[in-house]
């Protein structure tokens, strides 16, 4: 940490100032902590009772019986973000390129702040939309087709409920897309003009420019955007409670329902009465909030790294 | 302009100063009752303006919680607390019950206006024993029912009295869910789409052809959802009003405890509704420690009195004459500050 200097010279109202800003950094960082321990104090019960590793592994989740196995709800929180990185990630890099690469400036600049504007959509407005108009697109012509055309897959095997994974993992795609195409365009902005003059230079068509001088130098970059928008779609709550059918359950089918950890808290915390319901639900909340920790982490050492 | 303010900030401050004191009463607890109690609390204003009652409407389970912490003043829940709760509150607590609530089988089946379910087809239904609209069991209540494919079974995902209510019922009708499933307010469904709160289940229905699910009876009224009519202990097929709740209640009076803590669904009444169930308040039986408890007390007796006339407005069941009665006795059995 820097020391605060100590010359005569300096103002008072610069020290304080200091003092100020630094003790503000260090209450967010205190806040963070804090959040750990009281995660890791309100799971205490449910660690004792199950054991962390057998928690993670067992797979029934009855609050009646008062058995509680986070299996399900962590295939459907990995489940669903990965399946939203599948489509987002492509489609993000490739709004991306677009628009630093090809589209005219002012085209880039209308579009590029139309697709940030979908980060400021709340969640609850993505859920809403995906009852009501992409849930029954889904169920009468999406999965219809899916399931006659592909329906010797597992994944895309079982009845057309609309919601599903399938949704959720839609929905959450468009809702990572702004954070992965902006970290993107900026990684993809600090590329040197030269490297892709050069590239130019010695006879590389456009698109081999883009492989050779952009995407080739920018993939620490990328698997960051990537993370970025895992650790964002790892917490989304409220909109994929409202499309996943809210169901705790391994099947392979992507048009069952399933159940994520972020949608079990909320469903299950202010009704939830007994101290091991409780615990349980915090003992998820901890394991959520390491993974989303850990994914972010690494995302930013990522992007560090290409700076 | 600068004389106003001095003399607005002046009456501001001198009416704070030398009115009377308000007593702020703060509660918390379930969501089904909170259009009733927040009418309550605000009428209950204008005829005692000294009393304040602040209500939090964040479910059953927080209000117990919060009840027991002694962060509140009273509860609300909308199944009654269980030994092993009342034991770690540490004192007497009453439950009061305020109204009746109840839950309706909700359904999309297009070109069908009427549907009849008994206890047998519900219990199958949700325990997916029962699969398809074509089924004979169905037929038989049914003979005009024209529908075919598979039942899309949707129940609540977030804990909730309406669950509650619900597997209540079909624990005492059903040998089996009862053995399976159980009761409570989160409970682990043997099949089915879930949907969060009232608005997701009621969105999943009216999104889902064949679909049928279990809502709560006020928020299906105002939406006007189609509602099946239940065959009841005594044979007849009732439709949810009014009415048919609370002579589910009044069937009942005979077997009511002393601490008010009944289940009625599944009543055996002329004309009673089969799934229903009390809402109600949770007071602490000592309220002697401040003036709260003078104001409380105050608030019940008029709740359960002039109270009852906005529930049937609000769409809730009022309790039964009889009832009320031994209420208003149990009341005076709260110690308040002398």
């Amino acid at each position: 940490m820097i020391k605060p200097p100590k010359r005569k010279d300096v103002r008072r109202a610069d020290r304080i100032f200091f003092w100020v800003i630094r003790s503000l950094s260090a209450l967010l960082v205190l806040a963070l902590v804090s959040m750990g321990l009281f995660l890791f104090d309100a799971s205490e019960l449910a660690i004792k009772k199950n054991g962390f590793v057998s928690f993670i592994l067992s797979s029934d989740w009855d609050p009646v019986q008062d058995v509680y196995g986070a299996l399900p709800v962590i295939f459907g929180t990995v489940v669903s973000s990965l399946l939203s990185l599948l489509i987002a990630f492509p489609l993000s890099v490739g709004i991306a390129l677009f628009l630093n690469e090809i589209a005219p400036a002012k085209l880039a600049r209308a579009v590029g702040f139309l697709v940030e504007m979908l980060a400021a959509i709340p969640s609850v407005i993505y859920g809403l939309w995906g009852i009501f108009v992409l849930v029954p697109w889904l169920r009468t012509h999406v999965q219809p087709f899916l399931i006659a055309k592909f329906g010797f897959l597992p994944i895309f095997q079982g009845p057309a409920y609309g919601v599903g994974m399938f949704s959720a993992g839609l929905i959450l795609s468009l809702m990572i897309l702004p954070t992965i195409s902006s970290i993107s365009r900026e990684v993809f902005a600090a590329i040197p003009r030269i490297q892709r003059e050069s590239a130019l230079a010695l006879g590389a068509t456009r698109w081999e420019m883009i492989k050779l001088a952009v995407l080739k130098s920018s993939k620490g970059g990328l698997f960051g955007a990537m993370m970025l928008g895992l650790g964002r779609a790892l917490g989304e709550t409220m909109a994929v409670t409202m499309v996943i059918g809210n169901r705790a359950q391994i099947v392979s089918s992507l048009f069952a329902p399933a159940q994520t950890m972020a949608s079990v808290i909320a469903n299950e915390y202010a009704e939830a009465t007994s101290d091991i319901h409780l615990s349980s639900l915090a003992l998820v909340g901890l394991l959520l909030f390491l993974v989303t920790f850990l994914t972010s982490s690494i995302a930013r050492i990522l992007i560090w790294r290409v700076k | 302009m600068r004389k106003k303010l001095l003399l607005l900030s002046f009456a501001l401050f001198h009416s704070a100063l030398f009115s009377q004191a308000t007593t702020l009463i703060n509660g918390a607890g379930a969501t089904f009752p909170y259009p009733l109690y927040s009418r309550w609390f605000s009428d209950y204003q204008k005829v005692s303006p000294t009393t304040q009652i602040n209500y939090q409407s964040i479910g059953s389970g927080g209000g117990i919680r919060q009840f027991t912490d002694k962060t509140i003043d009273f509860g609300a829940t909308d199944s009654p607390m269980t030994d092993e709760q009342l034991k770690k509150v540490g004192e007497p607590v009453i439950h009061i019950p305020t109204a009746i609530g109840s839950v309706v089988v909700s359904y999309n089946l297009p070109n069908q206006k009427k549907l009849k379910l008994n206890s047998d087809l519900i219990a199958a239904i949700f325990l997916g024993d029962l699969k398809k609209w074509e089924d004979p069991r169905l037929k038989k209540l049914n003979p005009d029912l024209s529908v075919s494919g598979d039942i899309v079974v949707i129940h609540r995902s977030d804990g909730s009295g309406t669950t509650a209510v619900f597997t209540d019922y079909l624990a005492k009708v059903s040998p089996q869910w009862k053995e399976k499933v159980g009761t409570g307010t989160s409970v682990k469904f043997p099949v089915g789409l879930g949907g969060k709160g009232n608005e997701g289940v009621a969105g999943l229905i009216k999104q889902t052809p064949l679909s049928l699910g279990y809502i709560e009876f006020v928020y299906a009224k105002t939406n006007q959802l189609p509602v099946s009519t239940l065959q009841n202990a005594k044979g007849e097929f009732v439709e949810p009003t009014l009415a048919s709740l609370t002579a589910a209640a009044n069937a009942m009076m005979g077997s009511m405890p002393q601490d008010y803590r009944l289940s009625i669904t599944n009543s055996a009444g002329k004309g009673s509704y089969p799934l229903s169930s009390f809402t109600y308040l949770l007071i602490r039986q000592d309220m002697s420690g401040s003036e709260k408890g003078t104001a409380l007390v105050g608030f019940l007796k008029w709740a359960l009195k002039e109270g009852q006339k906005t529930a049937a407005a609000l769409e809730y069941a009022p309790l039964p004459a009889a009832l009320e009665k031994k209420l208003q006795n149990t009341v005076q059995t709260i110690k308040v500050a002398k």
